[in-house]
């Protein structure tokens, strides 16, 4: 006979035991772009070669934390709850501003969500945001909460002159998790997927990340993202024909390409949270700015795939159903392409100026 | 007289085999080996690897591979010659068998590469160098390769399209090998565009570093089982010769004499002449290891080796068929295992099991594997017995 600890051969999806849903959302992307051109020229002395067309760059006095406010406060103004009502503000990133520290308190401390809630910070590289969503989905569906906070944010670090230089975006999304019925869009079931995979890692006084080059693909990525993605589909007894869009963690424009292919959805299905093109990889952020730009258009009865990818390694796979309250909310904040339009192109020298990449001492 | 045969012949497809171990890897391989040859019981196993101790933390693999495989007490210890491993490997079990010190022998080539990022997997690799003198002054195999293609260039003006013949031969021939790493055709304007790894040396001139395991059971013919249901590849020549490790230190650094002398040795032990095979398993770690090993070996003149590839000259249907199930280039080079993955597919070639790639009528292999740039050389004549 089983043990209660002995494992299960099949797993169930994560189900809260009263429905939660997307109550509001909230984007944000830094204004300054630098061109893949730009950095493809410093390197190797010819323009071609970026895998993108250009990635946001935070500005001086811009940080996680600066970054994480502005996102909450769009998704507070779509969810229009008073922030004291929030029951935990937890930011995920791989950019905490403090290696000690709560980026999570400033945030609740700017927002007016303290001192009655829980604040923390997660560390899960690219999906320490949607490992935030899980547990906060868990706190509402609970009823130990009626609303809570989750985010996702970086302001990825790239080494200068590595094939992640390109890439290496900052932006990210807030989502106030709460009641099924107050929300624009249901979450039907989450499902994670986790092995100790280390593909991509950034040690403790570490500036720059490192990563285990082609070991970064097939056994990472490619294996944790298609089976969260793959189990998700098989456990809902749905197909890529029942979801109008889907989003994928985007390293890159090829990897969610073939993933998505992979389970049978089509360009069309994953271009309008496809952004990393357009504002590079924003690592714990990547997935979920895909969904708020999916959640910006989307129609109430939609529904919507999410599975993330964070190195070390996991993916985290949302099904997700937009509601009618959609419609009403959605304006009341800036939109995520409206974000992705405001941009300020800067050379690679102002880059480095404000990423801190020249060593003063 | 008791012939030393191979009686058995096992590999497993090379790879980024991530998620399988060294000791996994190497266990297919034995099992598949030791069913092909119809469960003989080996005596000992001679282990073909380079870079266990420095890119898998592991030394002592002939206690680990005897315990994995089932075979816990026999005698088993590695060999070690760079990318001659496995040839050498080979060649000691050849002896013990031929002695009749040893009944059944395992030969297991095994290199587990790609749990290291390349610049590890750069640095292990120039140990084959001369590290005091050559490696540690930061040159790779690459690197050096590259110098003898420059020279070669040079000396011969030979144009460096001349030498897209090696690796488009042996694209083609690994289309069909279900165990090979590129299974694609390589087009001359491709490999025209191919980008620098080391000039002249494109990409299209190096061998992959891939996880491979192959093996063999040799035995002698009067301990064969009756009823196998394949032919039996008898062994007719092996020899090892090494030459000086450093290139600076040979007088004519494009001459690869240990590859020459040791192709010579092997063919007068098995009284035939190089011409006499029917298919050259040759070394092309790089394009221009093929050209300078086919000179060496007495195929062509000095600065004329290029020449041979020209017009498909050494594809199956030709007289000196290379690199038949896709050679080191697009089968892939685990280097420890190299050796024994060449061995096991001249055999199927002489059992006449080598599918689409047979060449026709094929009775007599030549098989060498090198050691840095023949620094050493380890050739096998095989032949097909019944």
């Amino acid at each position: 006979m089983d043990s209660p600890s002995s494992p299960k051969n099949t797993p169930d999806l994560l189900r809260p035991s009263r429905p939660v849903g997307i109550v509001g959302y909230g984007a944000y992307v830094p204004r300054y772009r630098v061109l893949g051109s730009e950095i493809a020229k410093v390197w190797t002395g010819k323009e071609s070669g970026s895998p993108v067309k250009e990635k946001s760059v935070p500005g001086l006095d811009e940080d996680v934390a600066t970054m994480s406010i502005e996102a909450a406060r769009n998704a507070l103004a779509r969810a229009r709850i008073d922030p004291s009502e929030l029951r935990a503000v937890w930011v995920g990133s791989e950019s905490h501003p403090y290696a000690v520290k709560p980026t999570s308190t400033i945030v609740a401390e700017a927002i007016g969500a303290v001192p009655h809630t829980q604040a923390a910070d997660w560390q899960f590289a690219c999906k320490a945001g949607t490992e935030a969503m899980v547990a906060a989905i868990g706190l509402v569906g609970s009823g130990m909460a009626r609303y809570t906070l989750a985010i996702g944010m970086d302001t990825a670090q790239g080494r200068p002159g590595d094939a992640l230089e390109y890439t290496a975006g900052a932006g990210g999304a807030a989502f106030v998790l709460g009641p099924a019925e107050e929300s624009l869009a249901v979450i039907e079931a989450t499902y994670s997927y986790v092995t100790d995979t280390p593909d991509f890692w950034r040690r403790q006084e570490q500036k720059y990340p490192e990563h285990g080059q082609r070991f970064t693909g097939e056994p990472a990525y490619f294996k944790h993202i298609s089976e969260a993605g793959r189990f998700m589909l098989d456990a809902t007894q749905t197909s890529a024909a029942d979801y109008k869009y889907a989003v994928f963690h985007q390293p890159n424009p090829k990897f969610p390409e073939r993933v998505a292919a992979s389970l049978g959805f089509s360009k069309e299905q994953i271009q309008v949270g496809l952004l990393v093109p357009y504002i590079g990889n924003t690592y714990a952020g990547a997935a979920i700015i895909g969904l708020t730009a999916v959640l910006d258009i989307a129609e109430p009865g939609d529904r919507i795939l999410v599975v993330s990818y964070g190195s070390g390694a996991g993916s985290d796979a949302f099904a997700i159903r937009v509601t009618d309250a959609v419609l009403e909310r959605r304006d009341l904040a800036l939109k995520t392409q409206e974000y992705i339009a405001r941009r300020t192109p800067i050379d690679y020298a102002t880059y480095v100026r404000f990423r801190g990449k020249l060593a003063m001492k | 007289m008791s012939e030393v045969v191979i009686a058995g012949v096992g590999q497993t497809p090379v790879g980024e085999h991530w998620e399988i171990s060294l000791r996994s890897l190497a266990v297919s391989a034995i099992r598949a080996a030791r069913a092909d040859a119809g469960g003989l019981q080996p005596d000992a196993m001679f282990i073909g690897n380079m870079l266990a101790s420095t890119l898998s933390h592991q030394s002592n693999l002939g206690s680990l591979l005897a315990d994995h495989a089932g075979l816990r007490g026999i005698e088993a210890t590695t060999v070690e010659a760079g990318g001659a491993s496995g040839g050498s490997a080979a060649h000691l079990a050849y002896q013990a068998v031929a002695s009749g010190m040893v009944d059944v022998a395992l030969v297991v080539g095994v290199e587990k590469m790609t749990d290291q990022v390349g610049p590890e997997v750069e640095a292990a690799l120039a140990q084959m160098l001369d590290y005091d003198y050559e490696a540690v002054q930061g040159i790779s195999m690459t690197s050096q390769a590259a110098l003898l293609m420059q020279r070669y260039m040079h000396l011969y003006e030979a144009p460096r399209q001349g030498f897209a013949g090696f690796p488009m031969t042996a694209h083609a021939n690994a289309v069909h090998n279900p165990n090979a790493f590129y299974r694609r055709a390589l087009s001359l304007e491709t490999y025209a565009r191919g980008e620098m790894v080391s000039e002249p040396v494109s990409l299209y001139d190096a061998a992959p570093y891939v996880d491979g395991a192959a093996a063999l059971v040799l035995t002698r013919s009067e301990l064969v089982p009756q009823d196998l249901s394949h032919g039996l590849v008898r062994i007719t020549g092996s020899s090892i010769v090494t030459d000086a490790l450093a290139l600076h230190d040979r007088p004519d650094p494009l001459a690869f004499k240990a590859a020459g002398f040791s192709v010579e040795r092997a063919c007068r032990q098995a009284g035939i002449l190089p011409q006499d095979v029917d298919l050259f398993e040759l070394f092309d770690a790089y394009s221009i290891y093929a050209v300078l090993s086919l000179e060496a070996a007495g195929f062509a003149p000095r600065g004329e080796g290029w020449r041979l590839s020209e017009n498909g000259g050494l594809s199956l249907q030709d007289k000196l068929p290379i690199s038949t199930m896709g050679g080191l280039k697009a089968r892939g080079n685990p280097v420890g295992a190299t050796g024994v993955y060449q061995l096991v597919e001249a055999a199927l070639q002489l059992r006449g099991q080598a599918g689409p790639n047979q060449v026709a009528n094929a009775r007599r292999a030549l098989v060498q594997s090198l050691g840095g740039p023949a620094s050493t050389a380890a050739t096998h004549v095989l032949e097909a017995w019944r």
